[in-house]
């Protein structure tokens, strides 16, 4: 059975939504960060997989953007992160809700 | 396998600087601040007033300079023709030695007064590269031979990458001239909080630079760079009052839910590259135009996740849960900058993009617009009557902004894009205004800023009440303000596309807000303060910024010809 590039859209497809559900149900700041970085590379394996198919070297250009680009919004959440611990311990997001209405 | 691809030969783009100028002086301005703060912390008070005073002066010349190179000439040569040579360059010192006066009596801190220096070089850098190449209602027929762009089409910068052309100067100046009233708002603000700190000013020129940068892309890859800038910067700075525990609840909520979205338009990105291979605006839409697509459902559902992606960054309704909170926690400047800079940039970038690329395909997306538009305009205005807080019924009234500018996007037509523009620009001096005042209202630690304590505020201070009157007026869409115009050209703009019932449910939502608005004003002055509210006083820079606003709103409301025309050239990279 050939690996053909569909298969890889679809594996990038599932990733993604369980990076999306996860985000959507865990509580911790931090597998929150995680699972936006799942959703980040499963857009990655999509560049990759479509470049390859289409013989464009755009595709691979764009990963490397994409990685600069988590590796920068993981610096400023973690900062974020901290800040908040150091103020309240063993935050989850449901801790921090003093915004409402 | 590897043996197989061939890679096309490495093309260097050519890069005309000129063009990049408003970009640039706004990121060297953010690096050259954070070095020189990172080296000298703390100045002699003298030194400092010195430094700050000097920087009057050299903002006029830096304009002065930057004009001239952008523009290839003396700038304001017609003017000095006219007046003779001795007199024009006694007039430029006398205009030097004003301007140190006026930075001195308003008692800016020096990082304030670099960002706003900086802002304003970089808006007269935007005005003069319009001038250059986007007149196309006086271009003579020597100009057109000579080579000026009667379409007012893009200036490839760097070469098809990154292009401005009148859409992207308009709100490249836009948010230019939002950099500066924040700057001004902060001044007082960071004073007040006990934050001093070029950390902010850093941030906010970061950004700014950011939304440049996305409102000339031509390609989703530097769009999405640009976009990322903007926001980065952003989340930062709403978590910044790190000592409150709603600006940092503030900063987390838009960083999850901004990150989120990210994905998803870097998905949609992904999608629309699978569906067209290509990630160029102007390359997509040549194959789109080349080409009759057997199967569209990946483009579609790269419609749908840019939409969804973009709709975060706007604050469209289902996309708008973040908005309330994170107005209400961030620092109120901060507000401002997000509610002007941040929206404008969100809607070029989605004007661009389907506007650039997917206008063959407008009958599939504009039924999506349309369901976004009135939802957003129904959910924002009537949310809005309910909230109990200043900020977060701003935030929900700008929600209901959104959706008044997604129904001129929802149009697909030269004059829907014209009222965007429109909307935009009045809706930034607008909502600028507005936080403004309640930056200056609020008090330490933002504390007062539920609508009780705007009870009475004609007695506290009445200029205040007044220009927040005009502000609420504005938004609610009187006559005699921007809002009323704005308003009335994006109606305009759905009857012209025949959406009828999209232009009655937008007037109904504009009459559900004004009853709010007016509710408010009545409040200010018909309301009891507290017998201890104290009077309110206003430090000189965001008297500035409020006064400007102000003045901007009314002049600009009362005589719409100019921006009118300039949305009407604006568009011309989409029509002409």
């Amino acid at each position: 059975m050939e690996v053909s590039t569909d298969w890889y859209l679809v594996l990038s497809a599932v990733l993604f939504a369980i990076g999306a559900v996860g985000l959507l149900i865990r509580r911790n700041p931090l597998v929150m960060f995680m699972c936006v970085e799942l959703m980040l590379n499963a857009v990655n394996i999509t560049f990759v997989a479509i470049g390859t198919e289409l013989n464009d070297v755009s595709g691979q250009i764009a990963v490397f953007f994409v990685l600069v680009v988590a590796a920068v919004e993981v610096v400023v959440g973690l900062a974020l992160v901290v800040a908040i611990n150091r103020r309240r311990q063993g935050a989850t997001a449901d801790d921090i809700s003093v915004l409402r209405g | 396998m590897l043996a197989q691809v061939t890679s096309p030969p490495v093309q260097t783009p050519d890069v005309v600087w000129s063009a990049l100028t408003p970009l640039m002086t706004l990121a060297v301005g953010a690096i050259l601040l954070i070095m020189f703060r990172s080296i000298v912390k703390r100045m002699p008070a003298e030194f400092d007033a010195a430094i700050t005073t000097a920087i009057g002066p050299a903002t006029v010349l830096g304009m002065w300079i930057v004009g001239g190179l952008v523009g290839n000439d003396v700038p304001l040569a017609d003017l000095r023709d006219d007046v003779s040579e001795p007199v024009f360059y006694i007039g430029l010192i006398a205009v030097l030695v004003l301007s140190a006066g006026f930075v001195r009596s308003m008692r800016i801190g020096f990082d304030a007064a670099f960002t706003v220096g900086v802002g304003l070089v970089s808006f007269v850098a935007t005005v003069v590269l319009w001038q250059q190449h986007f007149r196309p209602a006086d271009l003579s027929e020597a100009d057109l031979l000579a080579g000026a762009n009667p379409g007012g089409g893009p200036i490839a910068a760097f070469g098809t990458q990154y292009g401005l052309d009148g859409f992207a100067l308009v709100f490249g100046g836009l948010i230019a001239l939002a950099v500066v009233s924040s700057a001004l708002l902060f001044d007082g603000y960071l004073r007040r909080e006990r934050l001093e700190g070029a950390e902010m000013y850093v941030l906010l020129m970061l950004s700014a630079a950011g939304g440049l940068v996305m409102v000339g892309a031509n390609d989703l890859i530097v769009l999405f760079l640009g976009l990322e800038t903007l926001s980065i910067a952003v989340y930062v700075m709403a978590a910044m009052h790190s000592r409150r525990t709603e600006a940092l609840e503030a900063g987390l909520k838009y960083f999850v839910l901004g990150a989120f979205s990210s994905a998803f338009l870097l998905y949609g990105m992904a999608m629309v590259y699978g569906a067209t291979g290509s990630l160029n605006l102007l390359e997509i839409r040549a194959y789109l135009e080349a080409t009759i697509l057997i199967d569209d459902a990946m483009l579609l559902i790269g419609f749908g996740m840019l939409l969804v992606g973009l709709g975060f960054k706007v604050a469209a309704v289902p996309f708008h849960a973040w908005t309330p909170d994170v107005y209400q926690g961030a620092p109120t400047p901060v507000v401002a900058f997000m509610a002007s800079a941040v929206k404008a940039a969100g809607f070029a970038a989605l004007v661009r993009v389907f506007y650039l690329s997917f206008i063959g395909f407008a009958e599939d997306w504009q039924p999506v617009i349309y369901a976004l538009a009135v939802a957003t305009l129904l959910l924002g205005s009537l949310l809005a009557i309910v909230q109990r807080d200043a900020k977060r019924m701003l935030a929900y009234s700008s929600i209901s902004h959104a959706g008044f500018i997604l129904v001129g996007v929802q149009a697909a037509t030269g004059r829907g894009v014209a009222s965007v523009v429109f909307y935009a620009a009045a809706y930034t001096f607008l909502v600028i205004g507005s936080f403004g005042v309640l930056t200056v209202v609020s008090g330490e630690g933002d504390r007062a800023t539920s609508l009780d304590d705007l009870n009475g505020l004609n007695r506290r201070n009445p200029a205040l009440a007044f220009a927040f009157t005009i502000f609420l007026l504005g938004q609610a869409g009187v006559p005699l303000t921007t809002g009323f115009v704005a308003k009335f050209e994006v109606i305009g703009a759905a009857v012209d596309a025949r959406s009828f019932w999209l232009a009655i449910i937008a007037m109904i939502a504009a009459v559900v807000s004004a009853f709010l608005y007016l509710r408010i004003v009545l409040s200010m002055y018909l309301g009891s303060a507290d017998e201890e509210a104290e009077p309110i006083s206003v430090n000189p820079a965001a008297a500035v910024a409020i006064v400007a606003a102000l003045l901007l709103t009314i002049g600009f409301g009362v005589v719409p010809g100019p921006i009118d025309q300039l949305a009407n050239d604006a568009i011309l990279a989409f029509t002409g």
